[in-house]
C-alpha cells in the first residue's frame, strides 16, 4: 500500500485478525491489520503497550497459543500463504524464512547451553550441512554482527556476555539461515543508548546487505525516525495510520499519531510539562464503539461512534473521520 | 542461577567450582559425603571384602547358626566378627551383600523412575491440554494410594525377585518425578529462551529435551537424591514384610526381619547390625541430598 510495488513484496498481510477467547470475554488484540513490506525495507510498527503490535508479530510467526487463534486474514510471504499452513510446514519456515529477535537478550539465550550449541542447532534444523560447515557459518555470523574473536566466543556461555553482545548473538542467530523477513520485537529497549545506536546501525546495514525485510516493533519513536522506511501506527488492535516514515512522523494526520508524536520529550520546550494523551489505553474487552480512540481524542464528534472508514491516498492510509489538517466542521458533543 | 558478571574469561569461577565450594562449606555435608563414599565402596567392592559368599548355601553350615559376635565356626576356619544368622551366615558378609543390593535397587529404580517421570512431566508441561490432563490425573490417582500398598499388591502378584522389586519401586515412584518435573517445567517454559527456540523452528522434542530439560534438572537433582534413600527404605520395608528378595539372598530388610524373632532371646546382632548398616546408608544419602538441595537452591544462595 506504500511505496510503488516495483518488486514483489516480501510480506503482504491483509485483514489479519487474531482473537482470544477468555473467561472475561472475547478480545481482538489484532483486528484487521494490513501491512506490506518490500525486500530490504524496514517497517516500523509503533504503538503503546497493549496495542497489539507484538501479537501481530507472533501471528506472522504462527505462534499464537490457545486460547488465542488467528481468525481470518491472509499472510503471504513471497506470495506463499502462511495462514492455515500445517504446523510442521510452519515450523520449517520459522527460524528459516522468518526470524524473530526479542526484547530482552538476557532471557532469549538458553543459560545452560553454549553459544555454539545454540547457534548450530539453528543451522542444522533447516539446512543439510555438516557440523563443521555449520560451525563455520556460525563463526561468520558472529563476525558479521561485530563480535571480536568469534572462535573463542562460540565456546562461551551466555552469562559470559554483556547485554549488547547477547543481542548481537541473537541477531547473528536470526541471520544464520538468511531469512526473507526478520521481526524485531523491541530489540533495543533493554539496551543502553550507545549500544542501541550500534545495534540499529548494524541492523540497517545487514538489512541492506542481505535484502531481508524487517519489521521493527517498538514504542520508541526516536528509534523509528532514524531507521524505518515506512511506519504503521497501531491503536487498540487496528492500524490507524501508515505511510512513509517522513509522512507519518513529520505530518501525522490521525489524531492519535499526532498526539503520540507531540508527546515525545524532544518536541517540547524546556521547562514545560511534557504533553500527554489524556486517559488510558482502553481495555480490549470494553472497547468503545466506532473509533477506539474517540474517548481520548480532542477532535471527536458524534460521527466517531461509527467505525471510521479507511482512507487511502498519497501513499498513506488513515482511519479517521477528522484527520489533522482537514477542515473540521462538526460540533463537539 | 548463573548471574551475569563482568569477569574476564581467565579468572571465571566455573559453575562446578562454585558448586564444590558451597558444598564443602558444611562439615556435616562433608561427613555425609565421606560416609556415602564408604557405602558406595562397600557396595561395589562387597564381594571382594566379604569373608564368605552369603548367598552360596553350600558354604553355610547350620551348626554355626546364631553365633555371637566374635564366635568361631565349627570347623575353626572362620571367625564371625558380627556373629551369624539362623542359617549360619556370616553377618559381615551378609551386610556387605545387603548394602550392595540396597544401593543397586535404590539407584536403578530411581534412575528408571526419573527417566519415565521426567519425560512425562516435561511433555505434560510443554504440550499442555489433554495429554497434560491425562498424565496428571494418573499421577493424582497414583499418589492417592500409599506407596507401600501399591508395591505390596504388585509384588504379591509377581512374586519376589530383584527385577520385580525394581519394577514395583518404579511404579510407585515415577509419579513424584512427573509432578515435580512438570511444576518446574511450567515455570521454565514461560521463559523467553523457550519462545526463542520455538522461533528457530526446532522440533518439539528437541526443545523439550535440549532446552527445557537442562534448565529443570538442577532442582530435580536434590529431589532425586532424597528419593534414592526413600527407595532403599521402601525396599527394606518390603523385604522386612517378606515380599522383597528370596530368603536365600537376604537383603538388609530381610536380615532385620529374620533377626527380630531372636531379639527377645538376647541375640541382638542378627537384627541390629543390618539395621545400623541401613541407617548409615540412608543417613549418608540424606546428608548429601540435604546439602545438595541447599546448594542448588538459587533462593538460598548468597552471592
Amino acid at each position: 500500500m506504500v511505496a510503488p510495488a516495483s518488486a514483489q513484496p516480501t510480506l503482504v498481510i491483509e485483514g489479519l485478525t487474531t482473537r482470544f477467547s477468555t473467561r472475561g470475554g472475547t478480545v481482538t488484540p489484532v483486528d484487521g491489520v494490513s501491512l506490506s513490506i518490500q525486500p530490504g525495507q524496514i517497517l516500523g510498527l509503533v504503538g503503546e503497550s497493549g496495542s497489539g503490535k507484538s501479537l501481530t508479530g507472533y501471528s506472522i510467526m504462527g505462534l499464537i497459543d490457545a486460547p488465542g487463534r488467528i481468525e481470518s486474514g491472509s499472510i503471504r510471504l513471497n506470495g506463499r500463504e502462511l495462514f492455515g499452513l500445517p504446523a510442521d510446514d510452519m515450523r520449517k519456515i520459522r527460524g528459516n524464512r522468518i526470524a524473530m529477535i526479542f526484547q530482552d537478550p538476557m532471557m532469549t539465550l538458553n543459560p545452560v547451553l553454549r553459544i555454539d550449541t545454540q547457534m548450530m542447532e539453528a543451522v542444522l534444523a533447516h539446512q543439510k550441512v555438516s557440523r563443521d560447515a555449520a560451525r563455520a557459518m556460525c563463526r561468520d555470523a558472529l563476525e558479521r554482527v561485530g563480535i571480536a574473536s568469534p572462535d573463542e566466543r562460540l565456546l562461551s556461555y551466555p552469562h559470559q556476555f554483556s547485554g549488547g553482545m547477547r543481542q548481537r548473538v541473537a541477531i547473528a542467530i536470526a541471520l544464520l539461515n538468511k531469512p526473507d523477513l526478520i521481526i524485531c520485537d523491541e530489540p533495543t529497549t533493554a539496551l543502553d543508548v550507545t549500544i542501541q545506536g550500534q545495534i540499529l546501525y548494524e541492523m540497517q546495514k545487514l538489512c541492506a546487505e542481505t535484502g531481508a525485510a524487517l519489521i521493527w516493533i517498538t514504542h520508541d519513536l526516536s528509534v523509528i525516525a532514524g531507521l524505518a522506511d515506512t511506519v504503521s501506527v497501531m491503536y487498540a488492535g487496528k492500524i490507524v495510520e501508515s505511510g512513509t516514515a517522513k509522512q507519518v512522523l513529520e505530518q501525522p494526520r490521525h489524531p492519535y499519531s499526532h498526539a503520540l508524536i507531540a508527546s515525545a520529550p524532544s518536541r517540547n520546550p524546556r521547562g514545560q510539562p511534557l504533553r500527554q494523551i489524556p486517559g488510558m489505553t482502553p481495555s480490549l474487552i470494553r472497547l468503545p464503539s466506532g473509533c477506539a480512540f474517540r474517548e481520548r481524542c480532542d477532535r471527536v464528534s458524534e460521527v466517531c461512534r461509527q467505525a471510521p472508514p479507511v482512507q487511502t491516498g498519497d501513499g498513506r492510509t488513515l482511519r479517521c473521520f477528522h484527520p489533522v489538517g482537514a477542515e473540521y466542521s462538526e460540533v463537539r458533543p | 542461577m548463573t548471574e551475569a558478571s563482568a569477569v574476564t574469561p581467565n579468572d571465571i569461577e566455573t559453575p562446578f567450582r562454585r558448586f564444590l565450594r558451597s558444598y564443602l562449606a558444611s562439615k556435616v555435608a562433608v561427613f555425609g559425603l565421606v560416609l556415602l563414599a564408604l557405602v558406595l565402596f562397600a557396595a561395589i567392592a562387597g564381594p571382594f571384602l566379604a569373608p564368605q559368599n552369603p548367598y552360596d548355601l553350600k558354604v553355610l553350615d547350620v551348626m554355626d547358626s546364631r553365633l555371637a559376635p566374635g564366635g568361631v565356626s565349627g570347623d575353626g576356619k572362620m571367625t564371625f566378627l558380627l556373629g551369624s544368622d539362623e542359617q549360619g551366615r556370616d553377618m559381615v558378609s551378609a551386610i556387605l551383600y545387603g548394602i550392595r543390593t540396597s544401593v543397586l535397587v535404590g539407584v536403578v529404580s530411581t534412575a528408571i523412575a526419573l527417566v519415565i517421570g521426567l519425560s512425562l512431566g516435561l511433555w505434560a508441561a510443554y504440550l499442555g491440554g489433554r495429554f497434560d490432563g491425562f498424565v496428571m490425573r494418573l499421577v493424582d490417582i497414583q499418589l492417592s494410594f500409599p506407596p507401600i500398598l501399591i508395591a505390596l499388591i504388585l509384588l504379591a502378584l509377581t512374586g519376589p525377585g530383584l527385577g520385580k522389586i525394581i519394577v514395583a519401586l518404579v511404579a510407585v515412584k515415577w509419579a513424584y518425578y512427573a509432578r515435580s518435573a512438570r511444576s518446574i517445567a511450567l515455570v521454565e517454559r514461560r521463559k523467553e529462551y523457550i519462545e526463542a527456540a520455538t522461533c528457530l523452528g526446532l522440533s518439539t522434542n528437541r526443545i523439550i529435551f535440549k532446552h527445557l530439560l537442562p534448565n529443570c534438572l538442577t532442582p530435580l537433582l536434590a529431589v532425586t537424591a532424597l528419593q534414592v534413600a526413600s527407595a532403599i527404605t521402601l525396599e527394606a520395608t518390603l523385604s522386612f514384610l517378606g515380599l522383597g528378595l528370596p530368603p536365600t539372598e537376604p537383603s538388609l530388610g530381610l536380615l532385620i526381619s529374620n533377626g527380630s524373632q531372636y531379639l527377645m532371646s538376647g541375640k541382638y546382632w542378627i537384627s541390629v547390625f543390618p539395621g545400623v548398616a541401613l541407617l548409615v546408608v540412608v543417613v549418608a544419602i540424606n546428608l548429601v541430598a540435604d546439602q545438595l538441595r541447599d546448594v542448588l537452591n538459587p533462593r538460598l544462595q548468597t552471592q
